[in-house]
């Protein structure tokens, strides 16, 4: 933490907030989401997730020991980024994947660009993808003991009717953290209590993705009911992305109106990639896009100092 | 310095000290689009060697005749020639490697390393050394090449010039044979040979000879910025964007 050695002048405010606090709730609000996901799924669920987070937490240990850096395993990010990784697994998933995930999420994406707070991508996301692009087939199979064929979204996207109540509940097929919006939005209204997020960037993310699903949907010619758009927030992983992943610190603008800028474009990107793409599934992808929007959109909307707006006379 | 211009200084100083992908980064586009596998690669690096030799040594033998202001047009002339012949050669001979090079045969001719040899040596040394220059150096990018693509073919298909090599349960992991993977086995590698280079450093050893030092050829070094003799670095652009204008 040499960086924040430079210290502007005074009044200051103190505060308890570490980011090993921080990270601690976000692990704690992730729990609801991971109990049910084990509730569900069984015990191999506990596994993928366990092996993951084992995986992220080891590979920062190692590099830093490897490179004489300061170890900051305490700081529990890995932990998080372990955690979210294995949550947007599908339990079937043979265990080396997500060891192989977490290796590549915390290796590639975060400690070769600097550790946190440098990476320009979100490395659960960054992993996911990783996985989803070399592994297709079992990054999608999501037959398990529990659950036999394709998700609510995938049967949403083929026009198959599906169960509304059953998907904001959870007792659907998918990844082992992303089903039951209810445990996801429990823990999302920890996080808002605790002051660790607000609803700036999943509050504009989940009402530009309902206008936008809305105009998509209508426009390839699709009936749009209440049911159709319940089914479709509570989808895939719509719920953890919005609260727990396009909310990371590291990868959304700092700018208040970009915040809304970035919610905005990644409701746009999701229900794009959801309604016109060749998956069901558009999450993930629209998310580390519009983290590489994130320099951009902070260059424009930063705010102007004081004295240098307004207009010239 | 005093042996800079020696036939085998020439082969060494291409594949090692300034090797065209992994120090100077030259040529990124076949680098990373024909380098699914390692076949690919090494039939990507000969074709652009013998274009390479063949250009350099032309354009040096006509360094006298061809004028000043029209000498790019007229090394691309030369280029894209040889370039024809090589694309016929494959064409006729190998026809699988050509489909599966594809369009990149064709772009060798606005490949950066052999407009960059032709601007940067070969318009301005004897053909013979010119000739053992860009033989250096395509084999310097061949070499490059068929690593890319044995590392990418290894992940992405369990193979190495189509021969198994992984066990029976390893499942391939597809992204390295896909674009990403160009970029991460690129990095890597580059990265492998920048430490090798540190560690013989480190240890006092002479490394003046793998390391890439200042050939006075500011065009195609990659450090001119970080330059030592940034001065002279400036005043030679300075000078290069006078004789444009």
């Amino acid at each position: 933490m040499s960086e924040l050695r430079k210290v502007s002048s005074n009044p200051h405010v103190r505060d308890k907030d570490t980011t090993s606090r921080i990270m601690l709730t976000v692990t704690f609000a992730l729990l609801p989401a991971t109990a049910f996901g084990i509730f569900n799924f069984g015990m191999r669920a506990a596994l993928v997730v366990a092996v993951s987070i084992a995986a992220a937490v080891l590979t920062e240990l190692l590099f830093e020991l490897c490179c004489k850096k300061k170890v900051t395993v305490k700081d529990f990010s890995a932990v998080v980024t372990g955690l979210l990784l294995g949550l947007n697994l599908p339990v079937s998933v043979p265990l080396w994947l997500p060891a192989v995930g977490s290796v590549f999420a915390i290796l590639v994406v975060k400690m070769l660009f600097g550790g946190l707070g440098k990476n320009f991508m979100n490395p659960a996301l960054a992993g996911r993808c990783f996985l989803l692009i070399s592994f297709p087939a079992l990054m999608t199979n999501f037959t398990c003991d529990a659950y036999a064929g394709a998700t609510p979204l995938a049967n949403l996207k083929a026009g198959v009717s599906v169960n509304a109540i059953d998907m904001i509940i959870g007792r659907t097929g998918g990844t082992i953290g992303e089903t039951s919006m209810l445990a996801i939005v429990a823990g999302a209204c920890i996080l808002i209590l605790a002051g660790i997020i607000d609803l700036k960037i999943p509050g504009s993310y989940l009402v530009s993705f309902v206008v936008f699903v809305t105009l998509f949907a209508f426009l390839s010619g699709r009936t749009v009911d209440g049911p159709y758009l319940a089914a479709q927030l509570a989808g895939g992983g719509l719920m953890l992305g919005a609260f727990f992943m396009a909310t990371d610190y590291v990868t959304r603008p700092i700018t208040q109106k970009g915040q809304y800028v970035y919610g905005l474009f990644l409701g746009f990107l999701t229900a794009l990639f959801r309604i016109f793409g060749a998956s069901a599934e558009g999450v993930s992808y629209a998310i580390i896009l519009g983290n590489l929007l994130v320099p951009l959109i902070e260059k424009y909307t930063m705010p102007k100092c004081f004295g240098k707006g307004g207009e010239r006379s | 310095m005093e042996n800079k211009n020696t036939v085998w200084e020439r082969l060494f100083n291409g594949i090692v000290k300034e090797n065209p992908t992994f120090v100077l980064t030259l040529g990124m586009c076949p680098t990373l689009a024909v380098t699914t596998s390692a076949i690919n690669g090494l039939g990507m690096g000969l074709s652009t060697t013998v274009v390479l030799a063949l250009s350099n040594l032309m354009i040096s033998l006509l360094q006298k005749i061809i004028p000043d202001k029209v000498r790019i047009p007229a090394f691309i002339v030369i280029i894209a020639s040889f370039v024809t012949v090589i694309q016929l050669l494959l064409q006729g001979y190998v026809p699988d490697l050509y489909a599966s090079l594809g369009i990149y045969i064709p772009l060798i001719v606005v490949n950066c390393i052999i407009l960059g040899r032709a601007e940067a040596y070969a318009s301005k040394h004897p053909p013979i050394l010119s000739l053992f220059d860009g033989i250096g150096m395509g084999l310097g990018f061949s070499l490059a090449l068929t690593c890319i693509g044995a590392v990418r073919e290894l992940l992405g298909a369990g193979e190495v010039f189509g021969q198994r090599v992984m066990p029976a349960g390893y499942v391939p992991f597809s992204i390295f044979i896909m674009a990403p993977g160009a970029f991460f086995v690129l990095a890597a590698l580059t990265a492998i040979q920048n430490k090798v280079k540190m560690i013989g450093e480190k240890k006092g050893r002479d490394m003046s000879k793998i390391q890439s030092g200042c050939g006075h050829d500011c065009l195609s070094c990659n450090q001119a910025s970080s330059c030592r003799d940034r001065e002279a670095v400036l005043a030679k652009e300075k000078n290069g964007q006078g004789e444009e204008a």
